[in-house]
């Protein structure tokens, strides 16, 4: 064992090599090449800053979602708690600016209650996390519709608009910078950071194997809750981009679940957990929405989005599970 | 069998194989004739489970050549081995639980009528199996899951015969075994070699491999050692080529009594679902041995004092003070470190680093003192201390050797300078020269003044390794007894002949 505390660099290369996130590196640069092929100014700033900032939001849910997955559970609740949000900031704001930071406090705090939830119910009465989610995306559902008679009501401020639709102008060599490019920029930095801390660790040592975590001093409940809670968080920021983007519908956050489960297990991270990275739930996040982008200038129908998800799903875990049993 | 050179059943002719570019087998040659129990012995890393593959199916050599009754043979897969009659009995049985020892057995290839599944036929044809090996008592139609292990290994050699194994592979068939269930296991070795079967037996256990094998085939480093009949061979020389050391170094010295200083730990009145008036003092600086059989509540202690299944009853005290040894956290925060005995299941993440594993107690409990990269380099030191050899510290954990891996599992706790240590089998499924560097380190632990408690099933260990020992018996003390006790006086508290008499 060396105790050198900084490796050389060819095998810090290596590593990053075995977190396995090379292949997705070599489909993400077929994608662009081929959307380039279509579509030459792609490439170019304005058009490349847009597309990323329209992605964010699958981004960050895929971060959120990784830190669930990675600790051996899942959560499907994500979608249907994004539309909550657009559709109760919406009712709360109800075009009125003055409102507008309160109200993000507001969903800030309710994504994190909503993951506690979750996280309580799964940890502490061991219902498994499939079910406990799948009941709060229909309780969610269910209450919003409920809430509002059917009809979404009120309306987002221009000042909450802004995070999701507006740009830094005239940044020198680049254009325009979206907002959501910025805050995806800033929080992907976080959740990279946090993953490099002890409680990052813990976490993915969690999903790998419980038993032990908890033989050695863990707080196995704790750490999943927190994890339901970050992801709820995540769903709570990526309600704002989206509300500020597309608006208010009861279709806002539809199917975002699915887009975010198989943005990390096309990420190369295990499902059942204990492996993988959030850089690569994130990369796998922006190879969908680059598929989906080329799927469109190609005239492929968006219809076939979910039916392109399913066989993304099958075929990565088909392929992780071939690579780890044939070691 | 001495009298041999009949057509080997099995032969072996310069086997090689290679993973990555590491050489595991290298122009390995072994022979087994109809009837024979040939032991194939060695560390961990030795290869034998490679040899043991490739003669299964299980992987291809690179090189060299397999003969089965004669014949030149490649095996595509698993599949192909045992139709040629080559079986294998795995350390973990492959068996449903929920089905019947007749539906086990014949799995696959039931006997039909008709395009059903003829049950009287299968139920018929298994006792018939069970009778050759001498196993009337076992009944055809009794639910796996509900047999002892002794008895589901039966099942898993029955299933091999039905599918006419003429060769036997038996990777470590006593390591799940209670003692008296061995003698049961002897005894199917003989009947199996008496219906013409041969046998490879892999054991870390030389005692076995003395009382049953006819040769015995030493590999070290992928390499064939020596090939040697078992009445020509010691245990001595087998120890000295396996590692390359003598058998006489094998339990470092004990305590002296300077060495052992004050009650670390005291436990009054203890009591749970499994345990019942647990009165103990653990002083720092010794190694208390914890002897009993299976199920005595030798682990339930451990357990208990680490927080996973509490005392509900009782007080403890550690340094003095009373200490609330809740959960394993709290335990863990109180000074107490726990090696457990099922290590794939409860002591490693298998999928994570050599280094995140060590640092993972660390991580989970500590508040970070001295700086992050402070304490990784500390734990690299604690790696390298318990002499941990693996590729690098980035190496995946499955990948290690039982031995190393459990190095590592104790370096993860060395880093939280615990004052009371608890080793439940240490050394279970763990080479012999791995053990020994285990011995060395747990009483270099105690002479460094940390209080052990180590649980062990294998009476010599704890023979040697104690400073004293208590003897469980169905959830309480049967007994203490000093360093200079034997075996036997082990065994009858263990079972309860002798009332135990505090010595």
């Amino acid at each position: 064992m060396r105790l050198v505390q900084r490796r050389p660099l060819p095998s810090r290369l290596a590593r990053v090599r075995s977190g396995g996130l090379l292949p997705l590196i070599a489909i993400l640069a077929v994608l662009l090449v081929l959307i380039t092929v279509r579509q030459p100014d792609f490439m170019a700033p304005p058009s490349l800053m847009s597309f990323l900032g329209r992605s964010a939001p699958l981004i960050l849910l895929a971060a959120g979602q990784y830190f669930v997955i990675v600790s051996g559970e899942f959560d499907l609740s994500v979608g249907s708690l994004v539309t909550a949000q657009v559709v109760v900031a919406a009712r709360l704001i109800d075009s009125d600016p003055s409102r507008t930071w309160p109200v993000v406090l507001v969903l800030l705090a309710g994504g994190l209650l909503v993951g506690l939830v979750n996280g309580l119910i799964t940890t502490r009465l061991r219902v498994p996390s499939f079910i406990t989610t799948l009941g709060m995306f229909l309780i969610l559902v269910g209450a919003v519709y409920l809430w509002s008679n059917g009809a979404p009501k009120g309306g987002l401020s221009e000042e909450f608009r802004r995070f999701g639709r507006r740009a830094f102008e005239d940044v020198p060599g680049l254009g325009r910078i979206p907002y959501a490019l910025v805050i995806l920029l800033v929080l992907a930095t976080l959740a990279v950071l946090l993953m490099r801390s002890d409680f990052g660790r813990v976490l993915v040592a969690v999903g790998d194997n419980p038993r032990t975590a908890e033989l050695s001093g863990a707080r196995v409940h704790r750490t999943r809750t927190i994890a339901f809670m970050l992801s709820g968080l995540a769903a709570a920021v990526a309600a704002i981009l989206i509300g500020g983007y597309s608006g208010v519908s009861f279709q806002a956050g539809a199917g975002l679940e699915f887009g975010a489960i198989t943005a990390v297990v096309l990420g190369g991270v295990a499902l059942g957990g204990g492996r993988g990275s959030v850089v690569g739930a994130m990369l796998g996040a922006l190879t969908l929405e680059l598929l989906f982008t080329l799927m469109n200038f190609y005239g492929v129908s968006g219809a076939l989005r979910p039916t392109v998800q399913g066989a993304i799903i099958l075929f990565a875990v088909a392929v992780s599970t071939r690579r780890s049993t044939s070691r | 069998m001495s009298d041999r050179p009949q057509t080997p059943l099995l032969a072996l002719r310069g086997i090689s194989k290679s993973f990555f570019g590491v050489r595991v087998l290298d122009g390995v040659d072994l022979d087994v004739a109809p009837g024979e129990v040939h032991a194939v012995v060695g560390e961990n890393g030795a290869g034998k489970s490679t040899l043991m593959k490739i003669i299964s199916g299980g992987h291809a050599p690179d090189g060299g050549v397999i003969e089965f009754a004669g014949l030149p043979r490649v095996f595509g897969g698993p599949r192909e081995a045992q139709r040629a009659g080559i079986g294998i009995i795995h350390q973990e049985f492959n068996l449903l639980p929920e089905r019947t020892v007749a539906e086990n057995v014949f799995l696959g290839h039931e006997p039909r009528r008709r395009g059903l599944v003829d049950r009287r036929r299968m139920l018929s044809r298994t006792r018939e199996l069970l009778a050759t090996i001498g196993e009337t008592a076992l009944p055809a139609d009794a639910v796996v899951g509900r047999l002892g292990v002794a008895q589901q290994q039966v099942v898993e050699i029955a299933k091999a015969l039905a599918l006419d194994a003429r060769l036997l592979i038996m990777d470590e068939p006593t390591a799940a075994l209670a003692d008296h269930e061995v003698e049961l296991l002897y005894g199917l070795v003989r009947r199996l070699q008496q219906q013409g079967i041969g046998l490879l037996y892999v054991s870390h256990r030389l005692t076995e491999v003395f009382d049953l094998s006819d040769r015995i085939t030493v590999l070290k480093d992928g390499r064939r050692v020596r090939t040697m009949p078992t009445a020509e061979a010691t245990a001595e020389d087998l120890v000295r080529q396996m590692v390359g050391r003598e058998l006489s170094s094998y339990y470092p010295d004990r305590a002296a009594p300077e060495d052992v200083g004050a009650v670390r730990l005291t436990v009054r009145g203890g009591g749970n679902r499994k345990l019942r008036d647990i009165d103990l003092d653990l002083r720092a600086g010794e190694v208390l041995g914890v002897g009993g059989l299976q199920g005595s509540g030798r682990s339930a202690l451990a357990r208990a004092l680490f927080g996973v299944e509490p005392f509900t009853t009782g007080l403890v005290t550690i340094d003095g003070k009373p200490a609330r040894l809740r959960s394993p956290r709290a335990a863990t925060r109180a000074g107490v470190a726990y090696v457990t005995e099922d290590r794939k299941g409860e002591g490693i993440v298998g999928r994570q680093s050599v280094l995140d594993n060590a640092l993972l107690a660390s991580r989970a409990v500590l508040p970070l003192r001295s700086g992050r990269a402070a304490r990784t380099v500390r734990v690299r030191e604690l790696l390298a201390t318990v002499e941990v050899r693996a590729a690098g510290d980035h190496q995946e954990i499955r990948f290690l050797s039982g031995g190393n891996q459990q190095k590592v599992v104790l370096a993860r706790w060395l880093a939280l300078d615990p004052l009371i240590l608890l080793f439940d089998e240490p050394t279970r499924g763990i080479d012999v020269g791995a053990k020994s560097a285990i011995h060395d380190l747990v009483r270099r632990l105690a002479r460094s003044g940390a209080a052990v408690l180590m649980i062990s099933s294998e009476l010599p260990e704890l023979l040697g390794m104690s400073d004293r020992m208590l003897v469980m018996r169905d959830g309480r003390i049967a007994g203490e007894l000093s360093a200079g006790a034997t075996e036997e006086d082990v065994v009858a508290l263990a079972v309860g002949t002798v009332r135990g008499a505090a010595a």
